[in-house]
């Protein structure tokens, strides 16, 4: 995989895996172009498309839009299930996920999409072994904060 | 409602996150946002030691801004500072902003190499992990440098965890694939083929991964992990579903390393001991049987995952094309994908089915589902998967299919999306020049080609329809018809206007014999279009018009007239004026002798590569266009190639064009000097033009029967011209009457159909407002309860 972007459907950027390395201003382009080609998109349109050399996989999730970008030879279906894989993690890493939460801890969604791919490869198929590690690491917290009620309604 | 965060809260972060959520405006955004960042850069500047929370916090802030698009110039030192500390969660915070904002300040570097390399040594490995991840997210040349050497050791490592193996395996991989010279190959490659036997498969995942990768580059190194993944795979594959417990996904036993193993055997050729080829053939048709069986559950997953291991199986046997049969089932298998409710199994058949066209065993096999292509042509609804019907027809596209592909292409390019029709003019032209059996079709196809989408076809293109007519002299008359009819149109695209001109300039005496098209009315037809052109295409008129005064000298002084007008003596643009300039004078001094020297006919172009080949290749990238074209070849389909004309005709003199065609090859009818024939007084050339009497060229021989051109171009009277049949041509009698049969017109195409519309399946879950960012994701899972499954175990 060369990258993972998270957008809104407002095209606000959540999330981005690069996996290539790339300068700000090309990270930046990147992103502006592909998250226009993608919202353009109509609903039944199928998953995949062409961009420039790449192949695009990508898939909405309630108010999010899970994009990766893989190579020629990479397959696509596997690729939009990596994605799936990904969301199931969130949900049972957060209990019933949605935008909100990735927002507010979003380097969480970092960690765990860490667990998951390194490098641009899957590395452990396991949902239970992700979510194990990672739970393993919130242990090793020295300060544990209990949940606010002022987070509330945000 | 967001849930509750795990762990530390970070209250400052949430907070701070939500104030810039609630910014009504840009402007109010970045007022808090610098006002954070003074507040930050404060504390860092403080003379209180920030404590380890603390520092967390604002570094994280910092990351945040960041991510939201803004520029960070400062908090590298602090976070390099978190790597140090011993609390999980900051160095996880210091290393992910590190792997964020990447820096190339080389005491950073160093100070975090070091850190890096510390936790690499802790023999923890929760910390070993981190750090592995931010050298496989960074991946940088001096991270590299620093770290490649060590890496391999880790990974191979009798005492290292399973967890921290899968980590070193895909950093390795990073760093090979930023800096592949600095993993030199070593012991450790064969210990890592043996993990592809380990128990853990994730491991077996991570390091199938990597050797696919380091086989591409070395495959001697590698060679013994064929035989490991077949026998893997196999086992994978045969395996009942609670076999791999965990690691079976929606009832697919390990999806994911099944596809990566076959991903890994496409790196080698068919193995060549018998046993595991045996065992590999059993194990395809195993994945192709289980397509065919009803499926464990009705969830998308669960075909997702088993389409997506049959997709790579059948890769994987295009890619060895060794087994027919196992061929024509894959080829089969696409073709029930083909239509299937579904459109991603429909896109991704199409493009599988791309490549399986290039094999000889399943050519045909292909070929036998051109109707089905052609269906989703007409009526997928979605771009993307008809432009994937272009490329398979375009495959799959031989001599026995060619017009009626063409046909339908064409069709298709009336209503095709702007960005790709280049590409399909392209290919059309490809296919109408290899596999024309009759060079009438293939001008019509150009000709249409012009007519549908002129403005996507490039030079090369309409160049190459030039040379083929020049170098074929059985369509020369057909194609000054067919232009002449087509220049008829009220408005016509200005790439027509060039290949018509051309081709009348050079041909038009072949159709001159007809009332309807005399030189007159064709001169008049051009000259209607003249004003409407750009400069190129009225430089490329002018030389036209020069032409016609050598073959039709009947209206020189009306073609005198105009190019004595102001308008072109006087133009603006330097070549027009130039052009006018000079033909006029050529064509009140120069006798007709040498006018049909200068202006003799182009000879055929010598063969040479196909440029709009080269011009497809370089827009598609190499691999796909040259494997097509590459068999394409081996069919023993030949092209016929030949340069550009590009500067011939425009760019030089006309005295100078004189030359190079007294070293041409000599032209074949029309106007010619009369010097060479044995009779026909006329005035001598030397006359007018001294010193050019030697130089006129001596023509063969076979035009003593031709009279003078003085006489012979009113053509009406005289059907010694259209007889004058070239010693080398074919039909030559078409020459005499191109009006009287029923010209095949530019063909008619059918409109465009409607669309049928095939519903496809909805991947997502319909929720009352999906743009509520508080929107819970419906998130299937594996283990839930599947109340909807279908299992018959």
């Amino acid at each position: 995989m060369q990258f993972m972007l998270l957008f809104s459907r407002q095209g606000k950027l959540r999330l981005q895996k690069w996996y290539v390395p790339l300068s700000d201003k090309e990270k930046k382009k990147i992103t502006r172009e592909l998250v226009q080609t993608v919202l353009a998109r109509k609903p039944k349109m199928c998953s995949f498309l062409e961009w420039r050399d790449l192949k695009i996989v990508y898939k909405r999730y309630a108010s999010l839009y899970f994009c990766c970008a893989i190579e020629d030879q990479d397959n696509e279906l596997i690729t939009l299930e990596i994605i799936h894989r990904y969301v199931e993690l969130l949900d049972k890493y957060f209990g019933s996920v949605c935008e909100l939460d990735i927002i507010f801890n979003f380097e969480k969604a970092y960690f765990i999409l860490d667990e998951f791919l390194l490098g641009g490869e899957a590395q452990e198929t396991s949902k239970k072994n992700v979510l194990k590690a990672i739970e393993q690491a919130d242990l090793l917290q020295e300060v544990r904060m209990t949940c606010c009620e002022q987070w509330g309604e945000i | 409602m967001p849930a509750v965060s795990k762990g530390d809260g970070m209250r400052g972060l949430a907070v701070f996150i939500s104030d810039i959520r609630n910014c009504k405006s840009k402007e109010a955004e970045i007022k808090r946002i610098n006002k954070e960042l003074a507040n930050i850069r404060s504390k860092f500047k403080g003379d209180k030691a920030l404590d380890g929370y603390s520092k967390k916090k604002y570094v994280c802030k910092l990351l945040f801004i960041f991510l939201l698009g803004h520029d960070i110039d400062f908090g590298h030192m602090e976070a390099v500072n978190l790597l140090s500390s011993n609390k999980y969660t900051e160095k996880q915070i210091g290393y992910l902003f590190i792997s964020v904002l990447v820096n190339s300040n080389s005491e950073l570097i160093r100070l975090i190499n070091n850190g890096i390399k510390n936790d690499l040594a802790s023999r923890n490995p929760t910390f070993m992990n981190l750090a592995l991840h931010c050298i496989a997210n960074v991946g940088s040349r001096e991270m590299a440098e620093a770290f490649a050497g060590d890496i391999p050791k880790i990974l191979v490592a009798g005492d290292t965890m399973d967890s921290v193996k899968q980590s070193a395996a895909l950093c390795l991989l990073r760093l090979y694939r930023t800096s592949p010279d600095l993993v030199p190959m070593g012991e450790w490659t064969s210990r890592v083929v043996h993990l592809l036997n380990d128990q853990h498969l994730g491991v077996v995942t991570a390091a199938t991964s990597l050797i696919t990768t380091l086989a591409q580059k070395n495959p001697e190194e590698f060679k013994t992990s064929v035989s490991l993944a077949v026998s893997r795979l196999s086992r994978i594959v045969t395996s009942a579903s609670t076999d791999l417990q965990d690691y079976t996904y929606y009832f697919v036993p390990a999806p994911w390393l099944s596809v990566k193993l076959l991903r890994l055997l496409q790196c080698y050729p068919p193995p060549e001991d018998a046993a595991v080829r045996g065992r590999l053939t059993e194990c395809l048709e195993t994945i192709l049987n289980k397509a065919q069986e009803p499926p464990k559950s009705k969830k998308v997953q669960h075909s997702n995952a088993k389409n997506a291991v049959l997709f790579e199986a059948i890769s994987l046997i295009i890619h060895h094309d060794s087994e027919p049969n196992l061929l024509v089932r894959a080829c089969n298998q696409l073709g029930q994908f083909l239509q299937h409710r579904e459109t991603n199994l429909r896109y991704l058949a199409l493009e599988s089915m791309c490549t399986l066209a290039s094999s000889e065993f399943s050519h045909e096999a292909v070929k036998t589902h051109i109707e089905t292509v052609i269906g989703a042509l007409k009526t997928e609804r979605d771009v993307s998967v008809r432009q994937r019907a272009v490329d398979l027809l375009y495959a799959m596209c031989d001599r026995s299919n060619a017009q009626q592909i063409v046909a339908e292409m064409l069709n298709y390019l009336e209503t095709a999306d702007y960005s790709i029709r280049e590409e399909i003019v392209l290919k059309v032209a490809i296919l109408a020049e290899k596999y024309a059996v009759d060079y009438t079709w293939y001008v019509d196809t150009i000709l249409n080609l012009i007519r549908i989408a002129g403005d996507y076809v490039s030079e090369e293109v309409w160049y190459r329809v030039i040379q083929i007519v020049i170098n074929r002299e059985d369509v020369q008359g057909y194609a000054a018809k067919t232009v002449f009819e087509a220049l008829q149109a009220p408005a016509c695209h200005e790439n027509l206007v060039k290949v018509g001109g051309y081709i009348l300039g050079e041909f038009g005496n072949l159709i001159a014999g007809d009332r309807r098209s005399s030189p007159l009315i064709q001169f008049n037809l051009l000259h209607s279009k003249f004003h409407l052109c750009s400069v190129p295409t009225r430089a490329l008129l002018l030389s036209t018009y020069i032409k016609f005064v050598n073959l039709f000298p009947e209206i020189k002084t009306t073609i005198q007239d105009v190019l004595r007008s102001d308008s072109q003596l006087r133009n603006a643009d330097v070549e027009l004026q130039q052009r006018a300039v000079e033909y006029l004078r050529l064509s009140c001094i120069a006798s007709t002798d040498i006018l049909a020297t200068v202006l003799e006919e182009m000879p055929p172009f010598p063969e040479r590569e196909s440029s709009i080949l080269a011009k497809l290749k370089k827009k598609k990238g190499p691999g796909m266009v040259s494997e097509i074209e590459e068999t394409k070849k081996e069919r023993n389909v030949e092209m016929n190639g030949s340069t550009e004309p590009a500067t011939n005709a425009s760019t030089v003199t006309p005295l100078s064009s004189f030359f190079l065609d007294l070293l041409a090859q000599p032209a074949i009818e029309r106007p010619h000097p009369t010097k060479s024939l044995p009779q026909a007084p006329l005035l001598p050339a030397s006359f007018l033009f001294p010193g050019t009497c030697p130089l006129l060229p001596k023509r063969s021989l076979s035009f003593e029967s031709t009279p003078s051109p003085s006489t012979d171009l009113l053509g009406i009277e005289s059907t010694a011209v259209f007889n004058s049949v070239p010693l080398n041509s074919t039909g030559g009698s078409l020459l005499v009457d191109v009006f009287s049969e029923n010209s095949a017109p530019v063909a008619t195409l059918a409109s465009a159909a409607e669309e049928n519309f095939s519903s496809s399946s909805d991947l997502t879950s319909p929720d009352n407002n999906i743009d509520d960012p508080a929107t819970a994701v419906h998130v299937s899972h594996d283990d839930d309860d599947d109340v909807d499954e279908l299992s018959d175990t």
